[in-house]
């Protein structure tokens, strides 16, 4: 295997992670600030793709602006991260006081709500609403085609929002009130911050990460019922190898798997899809807390 | 005559800290051993060590002539040493007598799959030992719900149960009312004195000390300060100073 | 114990009686009780406080080890079928085990996932192997020797299943007030005094775990077996879900419970696509929103008295 394959593995794997983390940041920040696992992600991830291509198709249809098009992208998954993000910390709210494995319950309820909700509204055919993404136009490297939607594009966005996010989270009044809380949230609470809003917050930032996740990849793949599943587990498999609450994690953790995946298609083209679980497998075996977290495991 | 407890050079430090510092000890049967000192001594870190939940830097310790340093807490209990806890640790939605129950079927090493806990577990012995911590009343009562100076007791009850050829205690009588303390060491000790069990206790109540133990061992700074008669150790003047506060 | 068997006795013919009456009664009757069978194992995890979020990977290896051996001698007896794949989800469950069992709590849930994912995606891209996702068929066999019409099968199987899950309520409940079960649910409170009475707890969680993958593997035997068809599916996260789903619906406090979620969980399926255009993924969500809300024991601590001294017993 020449360098080249090595380096269109590289490549692939990178605009690959690149999705994959946008959509496991917004379920690895929602955990570390209100340990909430929230499965009803995937759900995010669906909407945030249905939204954004209906969106398209409303006003974006038959043009070529690309404007257009990441307008109805970012539209989509506003309108989705700040209904259901806010939904999910209503529906939270009166067992914010219960065990973690209750509040995961009460997710998977409201994944399973949605995922009905989801077909009522956009039915069971695959949507495919490419937009302006060939607008966008393709570069040749090594000799391979890519689109420079899914070669740059994808990968800057993630980059771009896991920089902000930092920033938010370091420098503005909001975010450092959400890292108290993230410490501890009595403290927080006595010292004046209102943790109820700030898990608000929390769930609207989340949720409009992963239903970003889910519009930026909607003019490249065909939205049916059951990618929210697919997904919500895969970036489940990020999220736990990183650990859980590391966004930085997350990031090198997606990028190992993306690169890991796409080499695996030259050499074991069989377990490409098994890949990031096997990764997670093995992380968890060695180091139950993942690969990031500091904290020391309850573990006999 | 082998010493039931020994250690020999028993040494541990964390972070610039001596916990243990080269501790050579050694307890024979048949005594009651008070472990007095100040918070942070090293009083429970040399506990910890002997029950197998720490392993020390350097040195070793002897159980009945055989060297347990390193085994695991599971090992070392099955081997004769029990432990009670400053919190009591009991099975907080069992009830009373299961708790007693289960420590029942422990020692025997009898966890059927399939006969019911109340068959398998030795009725009668559980019957006396709840008679004889006063928990007979309430023992059909989940354990959480006793107030604190009776699930003391309980925990203690649990390990009396493991028939132990040592018992060592963790602040027995801490947590409990002045007046209630000295009911709760009666009972303890009378209890510990029918099963013949040598027994350790940390306590910080220098008159539960003058009373009930047989000998003092005085932790400053991770080591052996003085070991002895109670009224000798206690009228040590370094004793007073660092560790009674006189 | 008379009351119980009474008790168990007329549903035994109430459930009998119903499907004989009504036909299209018979096959959600019999996937509640397979599915309840499976959850009846992560049951048995939840009464040590653990729940696993992959158990739905013993029904898939079972399913497949019956379609594989159906193929491979084609005239087995479906008794046999089911003794050999609940035997070889018994063995990976007691392999398995012995890694997980030093985990616990989120951990113990999200390893149980990841190898059932690793499973699923295997199963799911060696097409030439298992077909892939369109799974492998299981001809109807004969059972107990018998070669039966459709009717007759469906017939055997449901009262098979219903026995079945008679005499696994007794035993696991028996289980549960054993000394090795009071002692397995003691890990849920208090893993370390146990340890401290010279009790391995870990191996305790081992029997627990191997004993919820055989039950897994039953379940997932008859799955095969009355389905005619296994597909990775069957091991899928979702399914696995819905197991924890049935399990705390029913609650860890008696070993009927599940049974009962499992079938309200079949009975809505098959009644909202009839009556609301199949939205039963909705009205099961909201159900287990509520039921976790209102009943946080589950169904079955409806039905225990609120005595706070006997609470534990039972």
């Amino acid at each position: 295997m020449g360098i080249d394959t090595l380096l269109l593995a590289l490549i692939d794997g990178v605009s690959y992670a690149g999705l994959l983390f946008l959509v496991a940041l917004g379920l690895t920040f929602i955990f570390g600030v209100v340990r909430v696992l929230n499965v009803a992600h995937g759900s995010l991830y669906a909407f945030g793709g249905y939204s954004a291509a209906s969106m398209g198709i409303w006003f974006a249809q038959g043009s070529d602006s690309i404007t257009l098009f990441l307008l109805a992208i970012v539209l989509g998954a506003g309108v989705v991260g700040v209904i259901l993000g806010y939904g999910l910390t209503v529906l939270l709210h009166p067992f914010r006081d219960r065990d973690p494995i209750i509040q995961l319950l009460v997710t998977f309820g409201a994944f399973m709500v949605l995922e009905d909700v989801q077909v009522m509204i956009w039915g069971t055919q695959p949507y495919f609403v490419s937009g302006a993404v060939f607008q966008m136009g393709t570069s040749e490297l090594l000799g391979v085609v890519f689109m420079n939607y899914q070669l740059w594009f994808i990968p800057s966005v993630a980059l771009a929002v896991y920089v902000l996010l930092s920033w938010f989270l370091k420098h503005s009044l909001k975010g450092r009130q959400i890292i108290a809380v993230t410490h501890d949230r009595e403290v927080a609470t006595a010292l004046g911050v209102n943790a109820g809003r700030i898990a608000s917050l929390t769930f609207i930032i989340g949720a409009t990460l992963g239903a970003l996740g889910g519009a930026l990849a909607s003019p490249t793949t065909s939205l049916v019922p059951g990618v929210g599943a697919d997904m919500i587990v895969l970036s489940f498999a990020v999220v736990a190898t990183a650990g859980l609450g590391q966004i930085s994690g997350a990031l090198i953790v997606a990028l190992m798997i993306g690169i890991a995946r796409s080499l695996s298609v030259y050499f074991l083209p069989q377990f490409e899809v098994v890949m990031p679980y096997l990764i997670m497998m093995a992380v968890l075996l060695i180091r139950p807390q993942g690969l990031f977290t500091v904290a020391e495991t309850r573990r006999i | 005559m082998t010493a039931l407890l020994e250690t020999r050079a028993l040494s541990l430090s964390f972070g610039g800290i001596v916990a243990a510092d080269n501790i050579d000890f050694s307890l024979q049967e048949g005594e009651r051993l008070a472990v007095i000192g100040q918070n942070g001594a090293g009083k429970t870190t040399f506990i910890n060590i002997c029950t197998g939940l720490i392993k020390p830097d350097g040195g070793s310790v002897m159980f009945d002539g055989k060297i347990i340093t390193g085994r695991s807490p599971r090992d070392i209990v099955r081997r004769g040493m029990a432990r009670s806890f400053q919190i009591p640790q009991l099975f907080t939605e069992h009830t009373v007598r299961q708790c007693l129950e289960l420590s029942g079927v422990a020692r025997q090493q009898k966890l059927s799959l399939f006969s019911s806990l109340g068959k398998g577990s030795d009725g009668p012995a559980v019957d006396h030992i709840l008679e004889l911590v006063g928990l007979r009343e309430r023992q059909h009562e989940l354990c959480d719900n006793l107030p604190e100076g009776q699930r003391k007791l309980l925990d203690v009850a649990m390990s009396l149960m493991l028939r132990p050829r040592l018992l060592i205690m963790d602040e027995p009588t801490s947590g409990v009312s002045t007046e209630e303390k000295h009911d709760l060491m009666e009972v303890l000790m009378d209890a510990l004195e029918e099963q013949k069990t040598t027994s350790i206790f940390v306590e910080h109540d220098v008159d539960i000390v003058k009373r009930y133990a047989s000998r003092v061992a005085a932790w400053i700074s991770g080591a052996v300060a003085a070991d002895g008669a109670p009224d000798t150790v206690l009228a040590d003047p370094t004793i007073q100073r660092e560790i009674l506060g006189i | 114990m008379k009351k119980r068997l009474l008790i168990a006795g007329i549903v035994f013919i109430a459930v009998l009686g119903l499907s004989a009456e009504l036909p299209w009664v018979r096959v959600p009757m019999i996937m509640a009780l397979v599915y309840g069978t499976a959850a009846l194992g992560v049951v048995v995890l939840l009464r040590a406080g653990q729940i696993s979020f992959g158990h739905a990977m013993y029904m898939l290896i079972s399913g497949y080890t019956v379609a594989f051996l159906s193929q491979a001698y084609p005239g087995a007896d479906g008794i046999v079928l089911v003794l050999a794949g609940t035997g070889v989800s018994l063995v990976t469950g007691m392999i398995l085990g012995l890694f997980l069992v030093r985990y616990r709590g989120i951990f113990f849930g999200m390893l149980n996932l990841a190898i059932s994912m690793v499973i699923f995606t295997i199963v799911t891209k060696f097409y030439g192997l298992t077909g892939g996702s369109d799974g492998m068929r299981i001809p109807r066999p004969s059972l107990f020797g018998i070669d039966m019409d459709r009717a007759g099968y469906e017939a055997t199987l449901l009262v098979i299943l219903l026995v079945l899950a008679i005499v696994l309520i007794f035993s696991v409940q028996q289980f549960f007030r054993s000394s090795a079960g009071q002692a397995m649910a003691s890990i849920k409170t208090n893993e370390d005094r146990l340890e401290y009475l010279g009790v391995s707890a870990k191996k305790l969680l081992w029997q627990g775990y191997a004993l919820s993958a055989a039950l897994c593997g039953l379940a997932g035997a008859f799955y095969g077996l009355s389905q005619g068809l296994v597909t990775p599916e069957a091991g899928y996260w979702l399914k696995s879900g819905e197991l924890v789903f049935m399990s705390i619906l029913g609650g860890s406090v008696h070993a009927a419970g599940v049974f009962v979620a499992a079938l309200l969980f079949e009975f809505v399926k098959v009644y909202a696509s009839t009556l609301m255009g199949g939205a039963w993924q909705l009205v099961l969500g909201v159900s287990l929103i509520a039921i976790i809300y209102f009943l946080p024991g589950g169904i079955t601590s409806l039905f225990r008295k609120k005595r706070k001294t006997l609470e534990v017993r039972s």
